[in-house]
């Protein structure tokens, strides 16, 4: 197997007429899904060789239509924030090597304020199927070609590509779905977007194994009456979600009014998950539900470790991240360059298939992690630094600690604050800024020093450079940003003077 | 209300709360802020939001907010 659209064809062959994919708008069925493919496909081949095809279609089933078929043309997608500002879109667009853009007419406006060709979605499905021309490209691929890249925050204001192999992919789906059991019974609630690391999981199980997938409207997720009652109304029995958003059902004891009938495995990553929300879920719901916590970065597909609950925790307990997954070696390494002994502290490494190739025109921060092998130098072996801190404890398991640098996840988005700073400093008289998270309040807080006395121009500064996911909560002015004994702004101090003001 | 508009401005700077009617639909209140914002106001006005009340129409405007919270006082 070289290519994870032989699961798409498998999948078609056995469950032409059940229903795959469903939006707040439509649901189609398997075969009605593969004769858009191959149509997308068909009309994408004629756009030259393995391009990037970046995709600006909000999360429905349009959008899905068209990943696939950038597959079927043998080329690569990139699937956009369609609400992220134009000058963000543009930034991932100018990195791309001479992109092909897909809009559809809903999003169509934002293709055209960013002013860039593009082609139709509502438009490229009309196009004549010609099946001797994918399979000639099909024949011409390898299971190392790209499948997709998944833009990060990066560190110096500019985003950063992950390149996923159709390996990548099909290995990780393996583990994923085995592990799992996922099969044609399995319906997913799906919350994550589809330029985020995690909605591969649910995505491609789809494909893989002819689930159900309903993308869950946003909106459900602010009014939690009512998404309990879109996971009834659909029959959801599995779903895949930041803890955030399990934590939305918890803070409001929804499962006092109403409860998920159908709910069969709940899983969860991107972020540590609050005990005590996840104790509400636990004590309230029906216990026969199978509870996994997953970890692991978009460089190893979506996940290197889980652990999946087997035993009662405390609501100050931590839920460890347990143990790595088939087929992905993950180990720790302390700072000798060592394997860490059980109970010490070290960074956590991964070996396997499931790791990306590296980051998109980006040798330099390809190089500082994706390193040879530590523990041995007798052939090049590639493995891939996470920079999370984690440790064994006493069960073997592993326990997640803290991230090695300044990144900070929240809602289960990685987020840069050198990034928002970079918007920040934008603005002419800004001297000195600095955002500081303050993870209790869970507030982002910008604080600058300079002659900008109206604090709103530097967020609509910001606002203009970031995705929503990235707006400050707060922005404050302040008279001298505190600097440390190396001369380098205090952001320790910074953080216990802003709840001060 | 300016208790109500200060809160609403410390959630989301940014925003003409005076006059916008289309906070929910406009997105301009995501999750996090309606969450946030609801733990402000059981503070602020010393009320119990249910979640029985949390549904759209209750959001939309400042206005609407101000409805919600002086029924809740009155309860």
């Amino acid at each position: 197997m070289k290519n994870i659209l032989e699961y798409f064809e498998k999948t078609v062959k056995a469950y032409p007429d059940k229903i795959g994919f469903a939006d707040a708008s439509r649901e189609v069925t398997f075969l009605e899904t593969d004769l858009h493919v191959r149509a997308i496909g068909s009309a994408l081949c004629a756009c030259g060789e393995k391009r990037a095809v970046a995709i600006l279609i909000d999360k429905t089933v349009n959008c899905i239509e068209a990943m696939l078929g950038a597959l079927y043309a043998g080329d690569y997608y990139i699937v956009m924030d369609v609400h992220s500002p134009g000058e963000r879109i543009n930034g991932i667009l100018n990195i791309l090597d001479n992109p092909l853009v897909i809009t559809d007419k809903d999003s169509e406006f934002v293709a055209t304020d960013i002013g860039k060709e593009y082609l139709l979605y509502e438009e490229l499905v009309q196009t004549k199927i010609d099946d001797e021309l994918l399979s000639q490209k099909r024949k011409t691929m390898c299971d190392l070609d790209t499948a997709y890249i998944l833009f990060t925050s990066g560190s110096t204001g500019m985003p950063k590509g992950t390149v996923i192999s159709h390996r990548a992919l099909i290995s990780y789906i393996n583990w994923v779905t085995e592990e799992f059991g996922f099969n044609e019974e399995t319906v997913f609630g799906s919350q994550t977007p589809l330029y985020f690391s995690m909605s591969v999981t649910d995505f491609y199980s789809t494909i893989k194994c002819g689930c159900t997938y309903h993308i869950i409207p946003k909106q459900h997720f602010t009014f939690p009456l009512n998404l309990v009652e879109y996971l009834n109304d659909n029959k959801i029995n599995t779903i895949y979600w930041v803890p955030t958003a399990i934590s939305i059902l918890s803070n409001w004891k929804v499962f006092d009014v109403i409860k998920p009938q159908y709910l069969k495995t709940v899983l969860f990553a991107g972020e540590v998950m609050p005990t005590k929300q996840l104790n509400y879920w636990i004590h309230h719901l029906n216990p026969a539900i199978t509870y996994a916590n997953l970890f692991g970065p978009t460089e190893t597909t979506d996940i290197c470790a889980f652990y999946v609950l087997d035993r009662d925790f405390s609501d100050s307990d931590t839920i460890p991240i347990g143990k790595a997954c088939d087929n992905c070696d993950s180990f720790v390494v302390n700072s000798e360059g060592k394997l860490s002994a059980p109970g010490e502290e070290g960074e956590l490494y991964v070996r396997s298939s499931f790791m990306a190739n590296g980051y998109y025109k980006n040798p330099e921060k390809t190089a500082e992690v994706f390193v040879q092998n530590p523990l041995h130098n007798n052939y090049p072996e590639t493995v891939y630094r996470t920079g999370d801190i984690v440790k064994q404890n006493e069960r073997g398991e592993l326990v997640y600690i803290t991230r090695k640098d300044f990144q900070i996840k929240r809602s289960g988005y990685r987020i840069e604050l050198g990034e928002i700073e970079a918007g920040a400093n934008s603005v002419e008289k800004v001297k000195s800024c600095a955002c500081v998270y303050d993870k209790k309040a869970d507030l982002l807080v910008l604080i600058y020093e300079g002659a900008v006395k109206d604090t709103a121009v530097v967020l609509e500064a910001v606002r203009n450079h970031v995705p929503a996911y990235m707006v400050p909560d707060e922005v404050i002015r302040i008279k001298e940003m505190p600097i440390n004994a190396n001369g380098k702004l205090d952001r320790k101090a910074l953080l216990a003077t802003y709840k001060t003001l | 209300m300016d208790e109500l508009l200060e809160i609403l401005k410390k959630i989301k700077p940014g925003v003409d709360f005076e006059h916008e009617t289309g906070l929910v639909e406009k997105r301009i209140l995501d999750s996090m802020s309606i969450i946030r914002l609801v733990s402000a106001l059981n503070n602020a006005f010393d009320i119990e939001i249910q979640v029985t009340d949390l549904v759209p129409e209750n959001f939309e405007s400042a206005a609407s907010i101000m409805a919600l919270v002086e029924r809740l006082e009155d309860e």
